[in-house]
């Protein structure tokens, strides 16, 4: 018997999901479509950006928003070599946490920079905004280093 | 908030899974039996039993298949359902019936559209047989089948349904 030729085809699956934001994330979407950064204090002070609808110590429902600061601190972040189609830049760039001004906890975004030396721990960033807000969380387009 | 805008509730928020699906080789006979217009499955060195599509193994026996079947046109209807509800991107208007048929030399069944048919007279057991798409248009797609239609032969009792040689019920 002949070796058969070898069959294959590209196939793509789609999930086609629209998902519901809850009322918390839904009011930190829709500031973010007017160019505002929300979060939300909890019991014990800290300010919690992204905001969560429950508070992490007491599971209380929380309400009180506080907007911060468009500027922050990167806490950690993981140079990115080969983005992949997925990724929100289509050159080098990093994954950064970043603590910005006002805000408690670190938000996970991207950075650009022009390479992986001009990025570090404690280095100041700037959110730039996307030339069309929809709110989503690509609103943010990216931040820059200061 | 300082515009007077609606309030985000919802995102899209889609998953695309791209996948380079490969065949492998008992399929990619059987799809390259299927491009010549014929309908082949693999039997069972051990149980006989014969499978279409084949997938190159036996479920049962944990054995490597290697015969090729040639099977008829004709098969049986296994169960079958009739679909109401639109499917994206599907162009067949509802409503109309997925089978799975048996062809007749097989012991298993696959699923295949049914047309030229009164959708409430299909029923388990109806002999019918394969429509192929014109010689031009084949190519290693299961739809050079373009569906099965009724043939006016006599029901296959529910115990028979897959057990049928080639040469069907006659034979």
């Amino acid at each position: 018997m002949s070796q058969p030729e070898v069959l294959n085809q590209a196939f793509e699956l789609g999930y086609t999901y629209t998902r519901s934001t809850g009322p918390v994330i839904g009011r930190f979407l829709t500031e973010l479509r007017n160019r505002n950064i929300v979060g939300i204090k909890a019991s014990d002070g800290r300010v919690v950006v992204p905001p969560m609808e429950y508070d992490p110590n007491t599971a209380e429902a929380l309400s009180e928003f506080v907007e911060v600061g468009q500027q922050g601190e990167i806490v950690s972040f993981a140079w990115v070599k080969e983005p992949r189609e997925a990724h929100p830049m289509d050159v080098p760039f990093a994954w950064a946490m970043i603590k910005l001004d006002g805000a408690d906890v670190p938000m996970i975004h991207c950075v650009a920079a022009v390479s992986e030396d001009a990025v570090a721990t404690g280095a100041r960033v700037q959110a730039v905004w996307a030339d069309e807000t929809i709110g989503y969380i690509t609103d943010i387009r990216c931040f820059e280093l200061v | 908030m300082s515009e007077e805008q609606e309030v985000v509730t919802v995102v899209k928020a889609p998953v695309y899974l791209k996948y380079n699906f490969t065949a492998g080789a008992a399929p990619a006979r059987f799809l390259a039996q299927i491009k010549k217009g014929v309908l082949t499955g693999q039997r069972c060195p051990k149980c006989s039993a014969v499978y279409v599509p084949p997938r190159g193994s036996c479920g049962g026996c944990g054995v490597a298949t290697e015969e090729e079947v040639v099977l008829s046109n004709k098969a049986t209807v296994q169960s079958f359902t009739i679909v109401y509800i639109p499917i994206p991107n599907n162009p067949i208007q509802p409503p109309y019936i997925i089978a799975n048929v048996v062809p007749d030399g097989a012991n298993v069944s696959f699923i295949h559209l049914m047309s030229e048919c009164v959708n409430e007279d299909v029923h388990i057991g109806a002999r019918v047989e394969a429509v192929w798409k014109p010689k031009e248009e084949w190519a290693f797609a299961m739809d050079n089948i373009r569906y099965y239609r009724p043939i006016d032969e006599p029901n296959v009792p529910v115990d028979q349904i897959g057990k049928l040689p080639v040469t069907g019920l006659e034979g």
